[in-house]
């Protein structure tokens, strides 16, 4: 599909990047941290109110699998494990990113914390499966 | 020619400035959000170790109780009820409030109380239920 104004070399910078690449994923990165900040909000007070419960009764290895074979326990861990953990890979790229100037030392470091935190939030719901199911 | 000098304003000094509240505040944001990237570490273990052996979650319960592991517990109470209030700042300011100076240095002032009200109740609820943890 092409109009008119396409095919002719009097494209104003903005006809020229518009629907295409970055205009479209542009605020992507800043509108996720954002979604997931919100999500963390109950979820982190959840979980603070969980793991002072826990405590509370002493934390002992049958309590905590007890916790987690309830249902909502382990729906609501799920949640918190993939919301933080979003918004920790979103957050540390910035810090990376601002701080890191090296190109490839930037590119390096952005892979290893994103592959990091990757493994751990898969080895922390696949924990919280076993636990519960 | 005229000799009269003109009130331009000033280019920022990179080197000269004075430290400010808000500029705390958010350098603190930052620093809360890798504190807690680094307290994940503690939760993921605890979940593994959980979904592993009674054996691998005691040596984990063994050194939350510890001296060690209290203090990091605490450091990640506080960071994380830092980052939270923090982060409600930041979203009601994508929300368009808290915009101006006064209002940016008030909310800051209610953020420390609250987020260290708020570490101090939860740890002191924590001592209370369970002496020894």
């Amino acid at each position: 599909m092409s109009n008119k104004w396409e095919a002719t070399p009097f494209k104003s910078p903005t006809a020229r990047v518009s629907g295409l690449g970055s205009s479209h994923a542009g605020v992507h990165h800043w509108m996720m941290q954002k979604i997931t900040a919100l999500a963390n909000i109950p979820l982190v007070l959840w979980a603070i109110w969980s793991a002072m419960t826990l405590a509370g009764a002493g934390a002992s290895y049958d309590i905590v699998r007890g916790f987690f074979a309830q249902p909502v326990n382990a729906i609501l861990m799920l949640l918190f494990l993939l919301s933080t953990f979003y918004h920790a890979a979103l957050g540390l790229q910035v810090v990376i990113e601002d701080y890191v100037h090296c190109e490839k030392m930037k590119m390096l470091s952005l892979i290893a914390v994103k592959l990091a935190l990757f493994a751990l939030c898969v080895a922390s719901v696949f924990s919280v499966l076993k636990l519960a199911l | 020619m005229s000799t009269k000098p003109v009130n331009r304003p000033l280019s920022p000094h990179l080197q000269v400035w004075k430290w400010t509240f808000t500029m705390a505040l958010s350098i603190l944001h930052r620093a809360s959000g890798i504190a807690l990237v680094a307290g994940m570490l503690m939760l993921v273990w605890m979940l593994v170790a959980a979904a592993s052996s009674e054996m691998a979650y005691e040596c984990f319960l063994n050194f939350s109780k510890s001296i060690v592991g209290q203090v990091m517990l605490f450091g990640w109470t506080g960071a994380l009820y830092y980052h939270l209030c923090s982060g409600v700042r930041h979203l009601l300011m994508d929300a368009g409030y808290l915009l101006t100076i006064p209002q940016a240095d008030k909310a800051g002032k209610i953020i420390f109380i609250v987020a260290i009200a708020m570490t101090l109740a939860t740890w002191g609820v924590l001592k209370s239920t369970n002496g020894g943890m």
